[in-house]
C-alpha cells in the first residue's frame, strides 16, 4: 500500500465524514440543551429532497440549499413544539419525524416529478462543485494537459499529493462543516449563550430562577439543530450526488447519533468520532475484505464497527458517557 | 341476527365471485422500487406494454418491507388475480409456502426457481450478457483496468461479475478486473452515495470503465463515472440515455419480456422452468443513438461474433451459480 492510496482513502474519509459531522454537531446543540433528537435522519432526508427538488426546478444550487434548510427547520420546529411546548416524549416525536420524512419525500417527489420518488438528475449549475484551492492540481490542469487527473496527481510530489487530493477539490459545504467545529466549541464554551444553553440541559430550574427563558433557549438549540441538518441533507443530494433518491440518507443520522455518544457530547471529539467512522466506511469501501496475516476480516465487520464501538462506550469500558442531566425531560415550571 | 349473518355471507360470496371473475394479472415489485431505472422498472415496462396492447388493466404493489412478501402474495391470490408475477429472487421462500395453498392460481417468479406445479420459474443467463459487455469494456478501456460494482452480495450478482470478468479476459487477457459489492443487506440496492465512493475508489485504482449491477445504487455509479469522465455500463434496463456519451452500453436483461409473456399467457400459462438467454433474446447489450459514437465497428463485430457463438452453444460462459466458484475472478 503506497502513500497515494492512503491519501485517497483519507480523501474519501473526508467526503463520507462531512454529513456525519454536520448531523453530529446538530445533535450536539440539541442534546446539550436537553432535547434528545433521534429525528436527525428524517430532517436530513427532508432537506436532501427539497434541496434537490428546488435546485432541479430553479437550476440554482444556493436556492436549493436555502429551501433544504427551511424544510429541516420546519421539522425541527415540529419537534420543538411537540417536545418543548407540549412536553411530549422526545424520542417518540423524533421517530415520528423520521417516518414523516421517509414517507413525505417520496410522495411529494412522485407528485412533482413522476419519476418514482426521485428528483431529476441535476445539471452542473444545480450542484455544488469542487473548489480548487490555489496551486492545487485540479480538473482544469488535467484539461489543459489533456491527461487524466489521477495521472497528474500520481506524478506529483508527496506534499502536492496531500494538498491536491486531500485538501483541495471538495465542495464548499465540506470546508463549512469543518469550520463549524471550532465555531461550535466557541459558541458553547466561550459565549454567554453557550453557557446558558449548556445549563439548560443540566439544570433548567436554575436557569429559570436566574430569569432566563428555558423555552426560548431550547427552541434556539432545536433551530440550530435544524439548520445544520439542513446543510447535511443538501450536501448529500446536491454535492455528493446529483439528485434525491428514496431513503438516500441510509442510516447516516443514526451513525451521527452514535458518534455523538462516542464523543461524549463534545465538539472536537465529535469531529474525531465522525472522522473515525468515516475512515471505517472508506476503508471498507476501498479494501472490502482485509487480510491480516492468516485472518481475513470481512467487510461486514467494518460496517458494524461504529455501532459496536458505541455499545462499548455506552457499557462504560472506555470511560463513562454521561448525557446532559436534564436530557429527555420536558421542563415544568414550579408553581 | 341470523338474517344479518346470511346477508353478510351472501355479500361475501358475491364479492369473492366478482373477484374471481375479474382475474386481473398482478405484478409485485421488489424492495428496489418500481422506478429503479433498472430491474423493477423493466418488469413494469413489460406489464405496461401488455396493458397498452390489450387494453386490460393489471394490479401491482411495491413492497416496503420484507414482512409484506407473503402477505402481498396471499392478498392477490385471494382477490382472484391470475397470474401473479414476482420480480425478484427474494420471493422464493414466501412463494414456496403460498403456492400450494392456491392450486388454481398461476405464479411466475423471476430470477429464482420454485419447484411447484403451478409456478413458472424464469431465470436469465445474465452471465452471457455480462460476458458481452465485459468484452466491450476491455476493448474500450485504455488503462487495461475495468471495474465491477455489485449491489447486495448474493450469488446472482456474483454471476453477473463472473460473466463480466470472463468477457474482459477473453478480449484482453492482460486486463485487470476490480470487483466490489456495495453491502450485504437489501439497503445495498439503494445507496447511491456508497456507489459513488466505490466508483471513485475504483477510478483511483486505474479503472476507466465501470459496470454497475446494483439497482438504485447504480444511479450513483453512473453519475460519478460521468462526473469523472470515464465510461460506465448500465444494467437490466437500457440506461444509455441517463448520461449520453458516457454510458458505453447496458446489459439488457429482458425482464419486460418475461412479464409480458406471463401476462399474455394468462391463467392458462405453462408452468415449469424457463431459461432466457442469448439464444432466445433474454439478454443482450444495448445499442442506440446515445452510445453509437462509443462503439466502434470492430467492437460491435467482435461482440456479435461472440454472441452468435454463445447462442449456438459453441462458446460456453461459466455460470457462477452452477458451482459457486469463478475461474476468472476471486471474491
Amino acid at each position: 500500500m503506497d502513500a497515494l492510496t492512503i491519501i485517497q482513502v483519507l480523501d474519501s474519509t473526508v467526503r463520507l465524514a462531512t454529513p456525519l459531522l454536520l448531523a453530529c454537531l446538530a445533535g450536539l446543540f440539541s442534546e446539550r440543551a436537553g432535547i434528545f433528537d433521534i429525528g436527525l435522519e428524517g430532517k436530513m432526508l427532508m432537506a436532501a429532497f427539497l434541496s434537490a427538488a428546488v435546485a432541479a426546478v430553479t437550476g440554482n444550487v444556493w436556492l436549493g440549499l436555502l429551501s433544504g434548510i427551511a424544510s429541516s427547520l420546519v421539522l425541527a420546529g415540529l419537534h420543538g413544539v411537540a417536545s418543548i411546548t407540549f412536553r411530549g416524549n422526545q424520542l417518540i416525536s423524533g421517530v415520528a419525524i423520521n417516518f414523516l420524512a421517509a414517507g413525505m419525500t417520496v410522495l411529494i417527489a412522485q407528485d412533482w416529478f413522476q419519476q418514482g420518488g426521485r428528483t431529476p438528475s441535476l445539471l452542473a449549475e444545480g450542484r455544488f462543485g469542487g473548489i480548487e484551492l490555489p496551486f492545487a492540481i485540479g480538473p482544469s490542469d488535467a484539461a489543459a494537459a489533456g491527461r487524466p487527473l489521477s495521472e497528474l496527481i500520481g506524478e506529483a510530489g508527496m506534499f502536492q499529493q496531500i494538498y491536491s487530493e486531500l485538501l483541495s477539490g471538495h465542495s464548499i459545504l465540506v470546508y463549512a462543516a469543518f469550520l463549524c467545529v471550532p465555531l461550535t466549541w466557541w459558541v458553547l464554551f466561550r459565549t454567554r449563550f453557550g453557557l446558558r444553553l449548556r445549563a439548560v440541559g443540566e439544570n433548567p430550574a436554575a436557569v429559570d430562577t436566574a430569569g432566563v427563558s428555558v423555552v426560548g433557549l431550547r427552541f434556539a438549540a432545536v433551530a440550530i439543530c435544524g439548520l445544520l441538518c439542513g446543510i447535511a441533507g443538501a450536501y448529500l443530494a446536491t454535492a455528493l450526488q446529483a439528485g434525491f433518491v428514496k431513503d438516500m440518507t441510509a442510516g447516516r443520522g443514526f451513525i451521527a447519533l452514535a458518534a455523538l455518544i462516542f464523543a461524549k457530547w463534545r465538539p472536537w471529539h465529535a469531529m474525531g468520532a465522525c472522522l473515525l467512522f468515516g475512515l471505517l466506511q472508506a476503508v471498507a469501501l476501498r479494501f472490502q475484505n482485509i487480510e491480516l496475516g492468516s485472518i481475513t476480516i470481512p467487510v461486514q465487520v467494518m460496517d458494524a464497527l461504529p455501532y459496536i464501538l458505541t455499545v462499548v462506550i455506552l457499557a462504560g469500558f472506555v470511560g463513562k458517557a454521561i448525557p446532559p442531566r436534564a436530557g429527555g425531560e420536558p421542563y415544568v415550571k414550579e408553581r | 341476527m341470523s338474517l344479518m349473518k346470511s346477508l353478510m355471507g351472501a355479500s361475501a360470496a358475491l364479492a369473492l365471485t366478482a373477484g374471481a371473475a375479474l382475474a386481473e394479472p398482478a405484478l409485485i415489485f421488489d424492495l428496489g422500487g418500481k422506478f429503479d431505472k433498472s430491474f423493477n422498472e423493466a418488469a413494469f415496462n413489460g406489464a405496461k406494454r401488455w396493458s397498452e396492447e390489450t387494453g386490460n388493466s393489471f394490479r401491482e404493489i411495491e413492497l416496503q418491507s420484507e414482512a409484506q412478501r407473503e402477505q402481498a402474495l396471499r392478498r392477490f391470490a385471494e382477490a382472484g388475480s391470475n397470474p401473479i408475477v414476482m420480480a425478484g429472487f427474494a420471493f422464493a421462500d414466501a412463494l414456496g409456502q403460498v403456492a400450494a395453498d392456491y392450486p388454481d392460481t398461476k405464479f411466475t417468479i423471476i430470477d429464482m426457481v420454485v419447484d411447484q406445479p403451478n409456478v413458472r420459474s424464469v431465470v436469465f443467463n445474465e452471465h452471457e450478457g455480462s460476458y458481452l459487455v465485459g468484452m466491450m469494456a476491455a476493448e474500450a478501456s485504455k488503462s487495461g483496468t475495468v471495474g465491477f460494482i455489485g449491489g447486495m452480495d448474493i450469488p446472482l450478482i456474483r454471476k453477473f461479475a463472473c460473466g463480466y470478468a470472463q468477457g474482459v479476459l477473453a478480449a484482453n487477457p492482460d486486463a485487470k478486473v476490480i470487483a466490489n459489492m456495495t453491502g450485504t443487506t437489501p439497503a445495498a440496492w439503494n445507496d447511491p452515495v456508497k456507489g459513488s465512493e466505490l466508483t471513485k475508489a475504483q477510478i483511483s485504482q486505474g479503472a476507466d470503465v465501470v459496470y454497475a449491477a446494483a439497482g438504485g445504487t447504480g444511479v450513483g455509479v453512473l453519475q460519478t463515472a460521468a462526473d469523472e469522465d470515464i465510461l460506465s455500463i448500465g444494467v437490466d434496463s437500457n440506461q444509455n440515455h441517463l448520461h449520453p456519451g458516457k454510458v458505453l452500453t447496458s446489459m439488457m436483461k429482458r425482464v419486460d419480456n418475461a412479464v409480458y409473456e406471463a401476462f399474455t399467457d394468462g391463467p392458462d400459462m405453462e408452468t415449469g422452468f424457463s431459461v432466457m438467454g442469448l439464444a432466445n433474446g433474454g439478454v443482450g447489450y444495448a445499442l442506440d443513438d446515445n452510445n453509437a459514437p462509443l462503439v466502434s465497428a470492430d467492437m460491435q463485430a467482435m461482440v456479435d461474433e461472440a454472441a452468435a457463438k454463445i447462442a449456438s452453444g459453441e462458446l460456453k460462459v461459466h455460470d457462477y451459480m452452477s458451482d459457486d466458484s469463478c475461474p476468472a475472478l476471486t471474491f
